[in-house]
């Protein structure tokens, strides 16, 4: 079955209510100590066989997070996290990486199965030979081969496609196997643009990071398939702090998925991961997001929080960079994706869903630096608010006094169902430069008694019609997903707000 | 088949339903007249379960089952269609994906199979090809930025599409030109059949011509004031409503 259809049905199929994604996996896993000192990030760096320079750099952001403060300026309230009270390294126990899908655990192969995931090249191999020879050919066709990178907890599992990307002079692997393989380009973009004391979080990650993936496309290269990372959390009481850098040189072209669930637990579980992205001369980056963490349960007992810090530096002339996000599950999303726009005339584009239902909190937006002359940047976001669930739309725009010609488009609406929740609207404007042009606009609405009684004339129940109109109210952005993730995120929607009407 | 006895509803405190009388066998179509404000919107949407109306007496049969009792889901479900006086715009909603969600519900809820993306596309373009409708009508938000006639044909598509044993046309007539009448009026006399009757609120005789009642009623102040045949609406025209009905 092609991996489209695959994920598609799997989805379909989990689609009556809750949060289906909520099992464990029963394998042997290996933990390090619990709590959080030096020693622990020297045992990660050297489980991972690391160079001396990374221990160095791990040490480094250790003593600066031991000196920050954890920010409390984000319109979220959760009680103070026992940083000493976790894992920071769970692993499935495995010999070495396998070397092949077929020495990979079955437990695990099992587990991706039953999320969707397909880590089986050759059942998708039959859908790769039609596929068109650029990523927008084949995304028309709507039979992209997917290339997966699976990781488990604190390890990358299987990463799928790498000889076929090879081929090209694509590196995608698990980031502990390029610093490994690629030690060169890891030390000189790792940390470039999420420096070890940008924030309390993101130092916390340069400190113990345990996986994650990395993706280098050479210059000129389309890559010819969407990139993607499955990220699961199944060890209990385990934080994940994975890593991921993408580097496209000049001229290249890559479209890389994220996705990520976690079993339910009535703890809280903390993921606090770093994404940089580095896009030189006229490359271009689509970066999109189905974050499906657990929320927690109705009482709000439980659920992922999620610490995430992910920048792009858009250092090349004319370089693209785009952020898609739909962020319908953890307890408290705390994310602001951002880009630097440093090339002249690069471009940096935002685009989010975020759903807070039952006692869901998030604060999430971006941030826009405009350096370069004529840059523009887009931010369309879409916050949906019910039940108790809180929604903050943060977004800084900055345009810096040489950034003549620069432009930025906002555009923030928020959706309220029921009367418990709320939405709100956060926005910086920092203009240095005349020239300049910024537009703000945002809305707030519910959904309109005349919409709901229309569509359940047609025979669509309360929560059909809810969530017809919820997708309808996100089409702007959820246009912007690769078409596979198109589908599998307007059936999130639904399920995301399943309950909240009636 | 629909059985109204001594219905009466209010809003907001405001009594405008007065004790309303009325029955449609099966297979017959009843033409509803009424002067402005008279109630006949307040009729359908009572009829089709919006909130918002408080039912103080009376009763609805509809295919022999208690209508009042239903969600508007299971009312549509079981047969019964509202064609808006106002249709609703849903911005971002694609009209193929709304026409398709609404169709398998009803399917669903009736215990038939759904239809897939390819076999829902065929039965659409054949609909809109009989009711003249561009295709780019399917792409488009449902009925965002359409002019008032292409609304209503949107409406008679949909009732076309969901094959009901009930409609209710409010005022699906008005905004129409003259082709539009014509065809919308073919879309519902194709309907005509033993299984199906209809009840058109209109305000003009002329839609009459084309769809031709077996009844036609007249509502003033909230009930029944008159009922006749075809040639009432001839009389109502030319005598106005304050003669006829009085
Ligand atoms: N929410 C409301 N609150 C108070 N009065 C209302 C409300 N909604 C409708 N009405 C009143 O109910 C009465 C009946 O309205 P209705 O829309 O049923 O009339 P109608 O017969 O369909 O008129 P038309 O021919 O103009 O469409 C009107 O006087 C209207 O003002
Ligand atoms: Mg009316």
């Amino acid at each position: 079955m092609p991996a489209v259809t695959e994920t598609i049905e799997t989805v379909q199929s989990v689609a009556e209510g809750g949060y289906k994604w909520g099992f464990e996996t029963d394998i042997e896993m290996e933990f390090a100590p619990k709590g959080l000192n030096e020693d622990i990030v020297r045992f990660i760096s050297k489980k991972k066989n690391e160079p001396g320079w990374l221990l160095e750099w791990r040490l480094k952001a250790f003593a600066i997070w031991q000196k920050m403060e954890e920010p409390d300026w984000a319109a979220v309230n959760y009680p103070r996290i026992d940083y000493q009270d976790a894992y920071y390294y769970a692993a499935p126990v495995q010999k070495a990486k396998p070397k092949s899908l077929d020495e990979v655990d079955p437990e695990l192969l099992k587990t991706y199965a039953k999320l969707g995931i397909p880590l089986k090249e050759q059942a998708i191999l039959a859908g790769v030979e039609g596929a068109g020879e650029s990523p927008s050919d084949a995304a028309e066709g709507g039979r992209m081969p997917i290339a997966i990178d699976a990781v488990f907890d604190s390890v990358s599992v299987a990463t799928t496609f790498k000889d076929r990307l090879e081929k090209e002079g694509i590196i995608f692997c698990a980031i502990s196997e390029a610093v490994q393989n690629h030690p060169e380009l890891v030390r000189q973009y790792l940390g470039s643009v999420v420096p070890q004391a940008d924030n309390f979080f993101a130092a916390l990650n340069c400190a113990v990071f345990t996986d994650g993936s990395f993706v280098y496309i050479p210059k000129g290269v389309k890559c010819p398939m969407e990139l993607s990372t499955y990220f699961r959390i199944n060890a209990k009481s385990t934080g994940q702090f994975e890593r991921t850098l993408i580097i496209a040189d000049e001229g290249s072209t890559v479209s890389y998925l994220e996705g990520c669930t976690a079993p339910m637990r009535d703890e809280n579980q903390l993921h606090a991961a770093v994404v940089e992205l580095v896009a030189l001369d006229d490359a271009s980056i689509k970066y999109s997001t189905v974050q499906n963490w657990y929320p927690g349960d109705a009482e709000g007992k439980g659920g992922i929080y999620n610490f995430v810090t992910k920048r792009a530096a858009c250092r090349g002339k004319r370089s693209k960079v785009s952020w898609t996000q739909v962020e319908t599950g953890s307890a408290i999303t705390w994310k602001y994706p951002s880009c630097i726009l440093q090339g002249d005339d690069s471009v940096g584009e935002f685009y989010s869903v975020a759903i807070t239902n039952n006692r869901q909190q998030a604060d999430t937006g971006t941030k826009m630096f405009h350096i370069g002359k004529n840059t523009r940047s887009t931010i369309i976001s879409k916050g949906i608010s019910a039940g108790f669930g809180q929604n903050t739309y943060r977004g800084l725009v900055r345009i810096g006094a040489k950034a003549t010609g620069a432009r930025n488009f906002t555009q923030c609406d928020s959706l309220l169902i029921g009367d418990q929740c709320g939405a709100h609207t956060v926005p910086y404007i920092e203009n240095r430069c005349i020239s300049a042009k910024v537009e703000h606009e945002a809305t707030t609405s519910r959904i309109a008694e005349d919409q709901l009684f229309y569509c359940r004339q047609r025979g669509l129940s309360e929560e059909e019609a809810v969530g017809l109109i919820v997708n309808g109210f996100c089409r702007e952005v959820l246009k912007e997903l690769p078409m596979e993730f198109a589908v599998e995120a307007q059936k999130l929607l639904q399920i995301s707000l399943e309950g909240s009407v009636g | 088949m629909l059985k109204i006895e001594g219905l009466t509803a209010e809003i907001d405190g405001k009594q405008i339903l007065k004790g309303l009388d009325l029955e449609v066998p099966a297979g017959e179509v009843h033409a509803i007249m009424g002067p402005n404000g008279a109630g006949k919107s307040t009729l359908s949407y009572v009829l089709s379960g919006r909130e918002g109306y408080e039912i103080t007496g009376g009763s609805v049969t509809f295919h022999g089952k208690d209508l009042l009792a239903m969600e508007p889901e299971e009312r549509a479900a079981s047969g019964l269609f509202l064609a808006f006086q106002y249709p609703v715009e849903l911005p971002g909603v694609g009209n193929a994906t709304f026409l398709r969600t609404a169709l398998n519900a009803i399917r669903r809820q009736r215990g038939e199979p759904e239809l897939d993306a390819m076999q829902f596309l065929k039965l659409a373009r054949s609909r809109m090809k009989e009711l003249s409708m561009p295709e780019d009508m399917l792409k488009r938000g449902v009925n965002v930025g359409f002019s008032g006639g292409e609304k209503k044909r949107n409406e008679v598509l949909q009732m076309a599409l969901l094959n009901p044993s009930l409609a209710i046309l409010d005022e699906t007539d008005s905004g129409l030109d003259i082709d539009a009448l014509k065809i919308v009026s073919e879309g519902v006399n194709a309907l005509r059949g033993p299984g199906f009757s209809a009840l058109v609120i209109t305000h003009y005789q002329r839609l009459l011509n084309y769809i031709v009642p077996d009844r036609v009623h007249v509502l003033v102040n909230g009930r029944i004031a008159k009922s006749g045949g075809k040639e009432l609406a001839l009389e109502l025209e030319a005598h106005g409503y304050a003669e006829v009905a009085a």
